[in-house]
């Protein structure tokens, strides 16, 4: 449980990071260490060098750019939670913040390392999934700006190269008319799923929904967006059985893994329950609650 | 690599292997033996300790990573002849029988006790999430943590300061 050797350097400066990273093709960089460190003490990974990027303070930034909500990548999971410009713009990441880890993890995890990190069962790749946001990376080569669907992969895989950095995520701001939901199951509140869902959706003046999608949190080999969920919602006012079939369409061809906590059709079921959940709080219908309902 | 970190208020310079676990650090550098070191993977919480006045998992940081801040360890709560009111608490409810989870669980606390605020049996729970006991069944932890949050509140209510980590 030791890690094994590597070197360390701290990049001051995103260039700096950029020529360190460059210059050795097994370094990594690493955030917060809240992944990373565990991997390397159980040793799944051995790089020759570790690149810490944590003080480069320009990446540490949340701010309001015109009608988007710009995180830094250095934001940790406990500044998404207590943020203010969060709270207001992007209600549905606080929410889904909380579940990220334990407080002592949420201290140190930053945003741009659990996108990087691209867990199947992390909240925050499903959020964005949902929320359509933006993931933004820099090399030495320039900027690019990359749809959080093309974004993450399967396995942990995610469409950065080496030498790429996640340097922010872009969320749309939410108005009156946005609708948002967040429902997860896992054994002790902090640990990883087991399965949940975030709902993103709109509905115009009179209630009748407008656009609706919605990541899934732990039911496949990577983040995984619900597919065809809008079908069963857009240009309805949506009701509890609108909600079921949205579930039913979402949760039907997927196959998560079983594992400890479950074999794959009760995965499924918790996946699809979260959605419903999840679905009942974006759209004002009955609210139920893990905690206090045997479902 | 030269490394600078203060700790319990000492400054501390030292030369470390970039590879070292800050827990490892503490507990075989400086003979700080008091922070326990169960799954070393970020699980259990038995090695948690304030960084910069935050509670941390040790064995999820690298020493090296210190560098610079300030970190706390249980021997920095008790003086020479009295124990911190946190761990009068658990000795006084029971909030231990074997006592390896309890470093971790009293520098998580350590936080919320300085704030000064009472805390529902919920929220004391939901502070305590990341902290695994294997012995109490957490009901006296809990108790433990109320008696404590009462005091430090009462402190605050009578103008008193609850001592800064
Ligand atoms: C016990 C435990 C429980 C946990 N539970 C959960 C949970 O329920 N939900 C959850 O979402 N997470 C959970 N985590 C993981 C935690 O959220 C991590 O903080 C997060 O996944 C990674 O962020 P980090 O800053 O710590 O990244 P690091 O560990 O430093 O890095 C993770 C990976 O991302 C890369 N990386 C980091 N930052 C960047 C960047 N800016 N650009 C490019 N690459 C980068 C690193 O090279 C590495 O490959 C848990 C961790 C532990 C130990
Ligand atoms: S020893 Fe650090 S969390 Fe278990
Ligand atoms: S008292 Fe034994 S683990 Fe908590």
């Amino acid at each position: 449980m030791k890690p094994p050797p590597f070197d360390y350097a701290v990049a001051s400066d995103l260039n700096e990071a950029f020529a360190l990273l460059e210059a050795d093709e097994d370094a990594k960089v690493i955030a917060g260490g809240q992944s990373l460190i565990p991997l390397l003490s159980l040793r799944f990974a051995s790089p020759t060098l570790l690149v810490d990027i944590s003080r480069i303070r320009e990446l540490r930034a949340i701010r309001c750019v015109g009608e988007t909500l710009s995180i830094g990548a250095l934001a940790r999971h406990s500044d998404i939670e207590t943020d203010a410009a969060v709270a207001t713009y992007a209600p549905l990441l606080a929410a889904a913040a909380t579940w990220v880890a334990h407080p002592q993890i949420r201290n140190r995890g930053t945003f741009g390392g659990a996108i990087a990190h691209s867990d199947s069962a992390a909240e925050f790749p499903a959020v964005l999934l949902a929320m359509g946001a933006t993931i933004v990376t820099r090399s030495s080569a320039g900027e690019r700006r990359t749809a959080a669907r093309d974004f993450f992969g399967s396995h942990f895989q995610t469409s950065l190269q080496h030498g790429e950095l996640v340097t922010a995520v872009e969320v749309p701001g939410g108005d009156a008319g946005t609708r948002w939901g967040f429902s997860e199951f896992a054994r002790r509140k902090g640990d990883y799923a087991i399965g949940g869902a975030a709902v993103h959706a709109r509905v115009d003046a009179s209630g009748t929904c407008v656009a609706a999608s919605a990541g899934l949190i732990a039911a496949g080999p990577g983040p995984t967006p619900a597919d065809d969920l809008d079908l069963e919602l857009v240009g309805r006012r949506v009701t509890e059985d609108d909600a079921r079939r949205a579930v039913d369409r979402a949760t039907q061809g997927l196959t998560p893994e079983s594992n400890v906590h479950g074999s794959s059709e009760f995965r499924r079921a918790v996946i699809g329950e979260s959605l419903r959940r999840a679905l009942h709080q974006a759209f004002g219908l009955p609210t139920v609650d893990f905690r206090r309902t045997s479902a | 690599m030269k490394t600078h970190i203060t700790v319990n208020g000492e400054g501390h310079e030292r030369d470390v292997e970039p590879r070292m676990l800050l827990s490892d650090y503490l507990r075989h550098e400086l003979g700080l033996t008091g922070t326990n070191v169960g799954c070393e993977h970020g699980v259990c919480g038995s090695c948690t300790v304030l960084l910069d006045g935050e509670p941390v998992r040790s064995c999820t940081m690298l020493a090296v990573q210190g560098a610079g801040r300030r970190v706390t360890t249980v021997e920095g709560l008790a003086t020479e002849s009295d124990l911190h009111p946190l761990q009068e608490a658990f000795s006084a409810c029971h909030g231990l029988q074997c006592g390896f989870c309890t470093p971790g669980m009293l520098m998580t606390l350590l936080p919320v006790y300085n704030k000064g605020e009472r805390l529902s049996d919920e929220e004391i729970r939901e502070a305590i999430s990341g902290n695994l006991c294997r012995c109490t069944g957490y009901q006296q932890i809990v108790e433990s943590a109320h008696k404590a949050l009462d005091h430090a509140a009462a402190l605050v209510e009578g103008g008193e300061d609850t001592a800064a980590d």
